[in-house]
């Protein structure tokens, strides 16, 4: 695998790789394979008609990883890459998605993940997601991250995706559906800075009895930038909806956030919770007692509730 | 080591200019344990306040090391040595223990040495430095580690702002004991106790008696001591007058 300094850079950042990674793994660099490996149990192969990947986890697979970073250096770039996971039943799998932009030339990049989870019943998954952008070009740095969960009985999925720094444009989109007993986990964490835009819209369907969803936001929105969270769970039986955006905002930063709850069955419990306000002033005082100034202060209180 | 000279705070409460603290001149010498006492409202915490940086006198110098600090602020004050364990700990999402204690040590300290601190103000340091110092902490739990974070500053002055609220009888009477040690192991270290508590005003080397925002008393517990109790039996006494009289035009009313 041939990756040079930056594009190892990149991976390290949203994939923690500084290697190659353990167990299955594609890696995709400049809209190329730089590096492929499927497992006994876990297959990776090329879509044919559009650009993308299928991977197949067999029933039963347990304690395995896929990893499928994307990098991207070339300004200019712009893909949209579908990649559809069938999680067989009863499987423990971590998968490690990612996708990091370094854009030093003047033309927009841009990647469109499409992913489609099909997990399996009883089926347990963990999903890391990592955005991540650098490069002083004036050619802007996009993401647009769609994601589509299917859910059968007795499931479960934690998501977690984070976007921190560099990206200045991202549109995430993602709905769920849950059949009986799934549940679905969500921890997203999100910063923009400068004049970025982040969108991030979540459609959560509970169709089963004792389907549950928690969908937590936790955001800082500085300089200029605008965040919008709009997050919708409908209950269609009886089951447990939680949404909860919890943003800090600085500067002239904006945050909209837009709660929705539809519930269609009596035994259908959901809430949402919503807090935006700048750092609370006592939390910036406490720890300029302990000897931080004002900027390492706000430096740790956002670094802490970022984590 | 620490001297308050003439210092008056004031606020604006509706227009109207609101005394809290009024022409107060107090000294905190070196190596000595000071226990400030009164009643609620009296404007403790103010004082306190007004040492850290966090409010400014609007009357008044403070003196620190024999530096005038009255126009420094809560950092640069912090970094000369003045620490505070405040009344109301202040809680954080995502900070850890671990974190908050290090901040406050000034340095990278082992998850051991920061064991440390926590195991002397009774918290089992294990089941604590990963706990974010969030709102699922309880209000002793929480306190505890606000006195812990004083202890890593290791600082020339120590302000603790009644250390007792909320902690169990168990816990406090190792407390006393981290007073005391303190005391003995900071060279030229004061300490500076806000408190209700009788076994504290016990270890003063001097109380002062801080009641509608002035020095009532001050001076050895020796002297104080007769006088603060007297005033308690005194203050039962009126309340008690005042609710029976309370009582009585109730009746009448009724
Ligand atoms: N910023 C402020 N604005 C208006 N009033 C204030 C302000 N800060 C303090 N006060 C008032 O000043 C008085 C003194 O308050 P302080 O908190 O210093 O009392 P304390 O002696 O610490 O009381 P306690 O024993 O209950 O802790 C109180 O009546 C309080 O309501
Ligand atoms: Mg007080």
């Amino acid at each position: 695998m041939k990756l040079d300094e930056i594009q190892k850079r990149l991976l390290q950042e949203v994939a923690d790789l500084h290697e190659v990674p353990e167990g299955a793994y594609n890696i995709r660099s400049n809209s190329q394979s730089a590096g492929r490996r499927s497992t006994a149990n876990i297959e990776i192969v090329s879509k044919e008609d559009v650009s993308g990947l299928e991977i197949r986890i067999k029933p039963g697979t347990k304690r395995e990883s896929v990893h499928i970073p994307v990098v991207m250096t070339e300004s200019g770039l712009k893909e949209v890459v579908y990649n559809d996971f069938f999680i067989g039943e009863n499987s423990d799998v971590v998968i490690v998605a990612g996708c990091g932009i370094d854009n030093c030339g003047n033309q927009d990049s841009e990647h469109d993940g499409i992913h489609r989870f099909y997990v399996g019943k009883g089926a347990r998954v963990r999903y890391v997601e990592k955005h991540y952008g650098s490069g002083e070009g004036k050619g802007k740095r996009i993401l647009n991250p769609g994601t589509e969960v299917h859910m059968d009985e007795d499931s479960y999925m934690e998501m977690e995706m984070v976007q921190i720094k560099g990206v200045d444009d991202t549109v995430r989109t993602t709905t769920a559906d849950l059949k009986a007993g799934a549940k679905l986990v969500v921890r997203e964490r999100l910063m923009t800075h400068g004049e970025q835009n982040a969108v991030s819209t979540y459609a959560v369907e509970l169709n089963g009895d004792n389907a549950s969803a928690d969908v937590v936001s936790r955001s800082v929105a500085r300089d200029h930038s605008f965040q919008k969270f709009d997050a919708k769970i409908v209950g269609n039986a009886a089951c447990n909806g939680h949404t909860e955006c919890d943003s800090i905002i600085m500067d002239q930063g904006r945050i909209l956030a837009v709660p929705g709850l539809e519930a269609n069955h009596v035994d259908a419990s959901l809430f949402h919770e919503a807090a935006i306000g700048k750092i609370a002033g006592e939390q910036l005082i406490k720890l300029m007692t302990l000897g931080l100034t004002e900027a390492e202060a706000e430096e740790q209180i956002i670094n802490g509730f970022l984590r | 080591m620490l001297e308050l000279k003439n210092i008056s705070f004031q606020v604006d409460d509706e227009g109207k200019g609101k005394e809290i603290i009024r022409d107060v001149s107090i000294t905190v010498p070196e190596s000595k344990l000071i226990v400030v006492t009164g009643p609620n409202g009296g404007g403790k915490s103010t004082l306190a306040r007004l040492i850290a940086g966090i409010e400014k006198p609007t009357g008044g110098r403070i003196f620190f090391s024999g530096e005038d600090i009255t126009e420094k602020t809560v950092t640069e004050r912090a970094r000369m040595g003045i620490a505070y364990a405040f009344q109301q700990p202040v809680r954080f999402k995502g900070i850890r223990v671990l974190d908050l204690i290090r901040i406050a040590a000034g340095k990278t300290l082992s998850v051991a040495d920061a064991c440390e601190y926590l195991s002397s103000v009774g918290l089992c340091a294990r089941d604590y430095v990963d706990r974010e110092v969030n709102a699922s902490l309880s209000g002793g739990e929480l306190k505890r580690i606000e006195i812990a974070t004083v202890l890593a500053r290791h600082a020339k002055l120590s302000v603790f702002d009644e250390p007792e609220a909320g902690i169990d009888l168990w816990s406090f009477r190792n407390l006393i004991d981290v007073f005391r040690r303190m005391r003995e192991t900071i060279e030229k270290g004061s300490i500076l106790i806000i408190s209700h508590q009788e076994r504290i005003l016990n270890i003063a080397d001097e109380i002062i008696v801080i009641k509608d925002g002035n020095v009532d008393r001050q001076g050895p517990k020796e002297a104080v001591y007769p006088f603060l109790n007297a005033g308690l039996v005194a203050m039962d006494a009126l309340e008690c007058e005042g609710h029976i009289r309370a009582m009585g035009q109730g009746g009448a009313q009724a």
